[in-house]
């Protein structure tokens, strides 16, 4: 059960990533994204992450890429126009992901010790994740809320419609 | 009954983020549009979720998928922040392509 879970959205997520590459259109690789996080909540699930399933599923494929299609729908982004870019991107960056690839899977086909996940097994419960959350790491939890607080006005103050300074947009 | 209780290797799991990290990277080098540009870290960061959530299973601690949370509201604050750096941009250029956005000075 667990194995054909496994598979099923581990290939989903590939094919999403593997689509994001592929598409032209911003709106489609965006839809892509979305396909590939939710796939990862499940995943989560999988793996008895059961609050961060719910997390993932409601701030990235929920907030985040709904930010997103607003973006591209807002600028009317259109078709991606297929330029070489940079050179030297390509001919070193290409390279280096591939052997930065090959490294990680080599590093993790030799882990030893690593365990197995069955389905049912280590489920992580809201109680326990609470626990710590609340007692041991309180501060860096409300540090975080600030940090939100502080990208919502950054974000306002970057996107306003001119500042009333002379600098006033088109 | 046992086809039900097969265990998947943690290791397929790493690969999957290992994986889906190197497609975030390729993306970022490859894409030629700001925002797909920056869909592609969004794509990265999830990667490395994916191997923390996979170690906490591992070692049965909590902690790394509080990590994992953190990383999440760190995302949420990057992307709000950078989608409104994109629209600046984008009013000021009139185009989202990369190879036309090189100055720093509006």
């Amino acid at each position: 059960m667990h194995l054909i879970l496994f598979l099923l959205f581990a290939g989903f997520c590939l094919a999403g990533a593997i689509n994001l590459l592929l598409q032209t259109h911003p709106i489609n690789s965006a839809l892509s994204l979305i396909v590939v996080m939710t796939s990862l909540a499940v995943l989560y699930l999988l793996l008895g992450a059961e609050f961060l399933a719910a997390a993932q599923i409601i701030v990235y494929s929920g907030a985040i890429m709904v930010l997103f299609v607003f973006v591209v729908m807002l600028l009317n982004a259109g078709r991606e126009e297929r330029t070489l870019g940079s050179r030297a991107a390509r001919a070193i960056g290409l390279p280096a992901v591939v052997a930065l690839l090959a490294v990680l899977t080599t590093i993790i086909l030799h882990i030893q010790g690593l365990g197995g996940a069955a389905i049912s097994q280590g489920l992580t419960t809201m109680e326990e994740l609470s626990g710590v959350l609340f007692h041991q790491l309180l501060l860096p939890f409300e540090v975080t809320s600030v940090l939100i607080l502080i990208a919502i006005l950054g974000a306002v103050a970057l996107a306003r419609h001119g500042d009333g300074e002379g600098t006033a947009a088109k | 009954m046992s086809f039900l209780h097969q265990e998947v290797p943690l290791s397929w799991y790493l690969l999957l983020s290992a994986a889906l990290f190197s497609l975030g990277v390729v993306g970022f080098i490859l894409k030629r549009n700001l925002i797909t540009v920056f869909m592609s870290i969004e794509l990265m960061l999830n990667g490395v979720n994916l191997s923390f959530v996979t170690f906490a299973h591992q070692w049965h601690e909590v902690k790394g998928q509080i990590f994992v949370f953190f990383v999440m509201m760190v995302a949420a604050a990057e992307a709000a922040v950078g989608l409104a750096i994109i629209i600046a941009v984008f009013r000021a250029r009139a185009t989202l392509a990369v190879d036309r956005i090189d100055l720093m000075k509006l």
